[in-house]
C-alpha cells in the first residue's frame, strides 16, 4: 500500500516535470555587459525563470549604443528571423518594431497591463499593436557631489543652467589644485542617440520645444533652441572636458565614478554603481532634477527613457516567450532591479515599496519628474525616427563641437528634417 | 593554337568557378543596381515602388554623401602617402643585412596581425581625453602642454584616425615592398659600386625604377582599400560628420535607415569611384611599370 502510493507520487512528479520541461530554448536579446551591471543581472534573471519553469534560455549579448543595437536587430528582422524570441527595445522604437512584433494582448490581460505607467503601455502600443511590455523607465538626471557641494559653501544644487555653470567654474578652479583632471560637468556629446536625449533636455529646458512638435510641426529652428546650443557650446573646454563631445554614458560615468567631475547628466543605473562598495564616491553623490533654462520661459526636463521587452512575430514560441516577459516585468523582478541596480520600475506600486525607497530614497521626490519626463519624437516620426533623431544629433553634434555657428546647425537641421518627415 | 576540343575543355574546366562567381559575386551586385532604381526598405515592409534615376539625382546634390565623399579622399590620400613613404623606408632597413633581422621582420608584422576592430577600440582608449596612455606620458614628458581630446576635436580626429591606418597598414606595404626589392639582382649594384655611383644616386636610379612594378601593385592594393574604409572609422568614432567615409554613410543609409534604394545606389556610386581610380592608376602609372 505504501509502495504504490510512493509510486504514485513518483510517477506524477514525473509525469508533471515532463509536462513543464517542455524543452523549449528561449533566446534573448537583452541588455549590453558592457553598460554597467545590467546585462549581467537580466541574464541571470531570465536563467532564473528557465530553471523555475524547466526552459531553457540562451542569452545574447548586445552594443552598448542604443542605435548600434537597433541596427544589429533590424538585421534580424529583415531576415524575419525565429533565432530570437524575446527583444529588449528602446523606448523609441515602438514605431520601427510594430511589423515585426508579436501582440502581446494576446498574452496580457487588460488587468495585468492596468498596473503599469499608462503612458509607456500607451507608447508601446502602435495602431492597436501592444509591440511590448515596460522593463525599466528611465529620465535623464542631474548627478552631483554632496562633499564637494558643501566644501565650496552651497547648500543645495543647481535650480538652473547659469547656476551650475558658475558652481562647477568654481569648484573646478579648486579642484584644480590637487587634480588636474578634474571638470564641473560631465555629459554625453557622442554623435549618437545618447546626444539626442540631452540636447532634448537642453533646448526644452530653454523653451526651445520638443524638436518636431507632437502634432507633426518641425519647432527646432528657433531662438532658444539657439541660445541652448550656444550655451552648451560654452561649457565644452570650460566646464566640460574638450573631450565630452566623444562620450556615451559610460564615458560620462567614469569620469564621474573616478572622482573628475562635480556633476554629471545621466541615466538613474549610474546611481547604484556610484555607490558601490568600490566605488570612490561611494556615499558622496546626490541626485536631482535637470536644472531649468533661464527667464520665465525656462523649465526642468528631463528625457523619457527605458526599455521595453517584445516577442518577435518571427518567434516560434511565442506563448511561452511572453510568459519569460511577464516574469521579467513582474513586481519581483522590477523590485530587484530597483533596488539592486537603482533602474526605475514601471510600476507605480513600486514607488512606495520600502526596500526599494531604503535605498534609493530619490524615488519618491522624483516620481513627478518621472511621471513629466519629455518625449523624443518618436511617436510622430514612427518608422523614420531613426532619421529624425540623426538629423537632429548630427546637427547637435556640429554645434556643440564648433564645426558649425548654432543658427547654421538649426537650420540645417530643420530642412532635413522637413525633407524625412514630408 | 587550340583545337575546338581544348577550348571545349578549357571552359568545362572553367565553368564550376565561374558560377559561383556568377552566384556570390555577380547576383548580389545586379541586385543592387536592381534596387537602386527602386524606393525600398530593407525589410520589405512596404513594396518596392521604381522610381527611375531618383536615388541618382538626390545623390548628386545631396550634402551628405559629398562631406563621406572629401573624407574618403583625404584619408586616401593622406594614409596610402604615408604608408607608402614609411613602408619604403621600412623595406630598405629590413633588407640590409643586420643582425636580429629576422626577428625585427617577424615584429613589424604584428600591427598587421591584429584584428582593426581591436586594434582601433585599443587606440580609441590609448586616445581618450582624460585617462588615454597617449595623454598621460604626453604631458608627463611635456610633449602635451594639456591633455588633448584627439577623438572630440572636430581638427584631430581624422588626422588621428589616419594616425591609426598607418600604424595598422605600413607593415603590409612593407611587406609588399620587401617582396620586390628581394627580387632585385644583387650583381648590380656591385657594377654600380665599381662604377662610383653613390648609394643615393644607387637608390634613384637602380632600386626605385626597378621596384616600380611592386610599387605599383602595392600603391593599387592600398588605394582601393582606403577608398572602402569601414571598420577602423565606425569603431574609433561611430557616425561623426568629421570621419564619416562613404562605407559608413552607405552602412549608416542601409542599415540604421533600412533605406535599401539609396543605399543601393550609394554603393553603385562606390563602386564607380574606386573604377575610376583603377582605370587611372592602369593609365598613369602602370605604364611606367610595363616600360621596362
Amino acid at each position: 500500500m505504501k509502495l504504490s502510493k510512493w509510486l504514485i507520487v513518483a510517477l506524477s512528479l514525473t509525469v508533471g516535470a515532463a509536462s513543464l520541461a517542455q524543452g523549449v530554448t528561449i533566446r534573448v536579446a537583452g541588455d549590453s555587459t558592457a553598460v554597467g551591471e545590467g546585462g549581467r543581472w537580466m541574464k541571470a534573471k531570465a536563467e532564473e525563470w528557465a530553471k523555475k519553469t524547466g526552459n531553457k534560455v540562451e542569452y545574447i549579448d548586445s552594443p552598448a549604443d542604443t542605435n548600434d543595437r537597433l541596427a544589429l536587430y533590424q538585421q534580424y528582422w529583415a531576415a524575419k528571423s525565429a533565432d530570437v524570441d524575446v527583444y529588449m527595445i528602446d523606448v523609441i522604437w515602438p514605431g520601427i518594431v510594430a511589423p515585426h512584433a508579436a501582440d502581446l494582448k494576446q498574452f496580457f490581460t487588460a488587468q495585468e497591463l492596468s498596473q503599469f505607467f499608462p503612458r509607456i503601455v500607451e507608447n508601446n502600443t502602435i495602431k492597436g499593436k501592444l509591440t511590448s511590455i515596460p522593463f525599466f523607465t528611465d529620465a535623464g538626471l542631474l548627478y552631483y557631489r554632496t562633499d564637494l557641494l558643501q566644501k565650496y559653501g552651497y547648500s543645495k544644487p543647481p535650480a538652473t543652467w547659469a547656476e551650475l555653470e558658475a558652481m562647477a567654474t568654481k569648484i573646478q578652479a579648486g579642484e584644480r589644485a590637487n587634480n588636474k583632471d578634474f571638470w564641473g560637468f560631465v555629459f554625453q556629446g557622442k554623435s549618437y542617440e545618447g546626444l539626442t536625449c540631452d540636447a532634448l533636455e537642453w533646448i526644452y529646458s530653454f523653451g526651445g520645444g520638443l524638436v518636431v512638435e507632437p502634432d507633426g510641426k518641425i519647432s527646432i529652428n528657433n531662438a532658444n533652441a539657439r541660445a541652448a546650443l550656444t550655451t552648451v557650446r560654452g561649457w565644452i573646454g570650460k566646464i566640460a572636458p574638450p573631450g565630452v563631445t566623444s562620450y556615451a554614458e559610460e564615458e560620462a560615468r567614469n569620469a564621474f565614478q573616478n572622482g573628475n567631475a562635480a556633476f554629471m547628466r545621466n541615466w538613474p543605473y549610474a546611481y547604484a554603481l556610484a555607490q558601490e562598495a568600490n566605488s570612490p564616491v561611494k556615499g558622496k553623490v546626490g541626485v536631482t532634477v535637470l536644472p531649468k533654462g533661464p527667464g520665465a520661459s525656462g523649465k526642468n526636463a528631463a528625457t523619457l527613457g527605458g526599455w521595453q521587452l517584445m516577442v518577435a512575430a518571427y518567434s516560434k514560441n511565442q506563448k511561452v516567450a511572453a510568459d519569460l516577459v511577464r516574469y521579467l516585468t513582474s513586481v519581483e523582478v522590477q523590485k530587484d532591479n530597483a533596488v539592486n541596480l537603482s533602474r526605475l520600475p514601471t510600476r507605480p506600486a513600486l514607488y512606495n515599496d520600502k526596500d526599494v525607497l531604503a535605498k534609493n530614497p530619490w524615488f519618491k521626490d522624483l516620481l513627478p519628474v518621472f511621471q513629466n519626463a519629455v518625449g523624443r519624437p518618436s511617436g510622430v516620426a514612427g518608422a523614420k525616427y531613426n532619421q529624425v533623431s540623426e538629423a537632429f544629433w548630427t546637427g547637435v553634434h556640429e554645434a556643440i563641437s564648433g564645426q558649425k555657428a548654432a543658427d547654421v546647425a538649426l537650420r540645417e537641421i530643420e530642412a532635413k528634417l522637413q525633407r524625412i518627415l514630408r | 593554337m587550340l583545337t575546338v576540343r581544348q577550348t571545349r575543355l578549357a571552359w568545362l574546366l572553367v565553368l564550376p568557378t565561374l558560377l559561383v562567381v556568377v552566384l556570390v559575386a555577380g547576383y548580389p551586385l545586379a541586385q543592387v543596381f536592381y534596387y537602386s532604381f527602386f524606393k525600398a526598405d530593407i525589410a520589405f515592409v512596404e513594396r518596392p515602388e521604381f522610381v527611375g534615376f531618383e536615388n541618382y539625382l538626390f545623390l548628386l546634390r545631396d550634402p551628405d554623401f559629398r562631406v563621406a565623399f572629401w573624407n574618403t579622399l583625404k584619408f586616401t590620400f593622406w594614409s596610402v602617402s604615408l604608408e607608402t613613404i614609411l613602408g619604403l623606408a621600412i623595406a630598405l632597413i629590413v633588407h640590409s643585412n643586420f643582425k636580429g633581422r629576422g626577428l625585427v621582420r617577424t615584429a613589424i608584422l604584428i600591427p598587421w596581425a591584429i584584428p582593426t576592430v581591436v586594434s582601433a577600440k585599443m587606440w580609441q582608449w590609448m586616445l581618450n581625453d582624460i585617462y588615454g596612455v597617449v595623454n598621460v606620458i604626453g604631458t608627463k614628458l611635456g610633449i602635451l602642454s594639456t591633455k588633448v581630446a584627439f577623438l572630440a576635436n572636430p581638427n584631430l580626429v581624422l588626422p588621428a584616425i589616419i594616425a591609426v591606418d598607418v600604424w595598422k597598414t605600413t607593415p603590409f606595404m612593407a611587406l609588399l615592398l620587401l617582396a620586390g626589392l628581394q627580387l632585385i639582382p644583387s650583381d648590380i649594384y656591385e657594377a654600380a659600386d665599381i662604377d662610383g655611383a653613390s648609394k643615393w644616386q644607387q637608390f634613384w636610379t637602380l632600386t626605385l625604377p626597378l621596384l616600380t612594378p611592386a610599387l605599383v601593385v602595392a600603391l593599387i592594393f592600398r588605394t582601393l582599400d582606403a577608398l572602402r574604409v569601414f571598420d577602423v572609422i565606425f569603431v574609433m568614432t561611430g557616425v561623426n560628420t568629421a570621419t564619416k567615409s562613404l562605407a559608413v554613410y552607405n552602412r549608416q543609409t542601409l542599415i540604421d535607415f533600412q533605406d535599401l534604394g539609396y543605399g543601393s545606389a550609394i554603393s553603385v556610386a562606390i563602386l564607380i569611384i574606386i573604377m575610376i581610380f583603377v582605370v587611372l592608376y592602369m593609365r598613369f602609372v602602370g605604364g611606367v611599370g610595363r616600360h621596362d
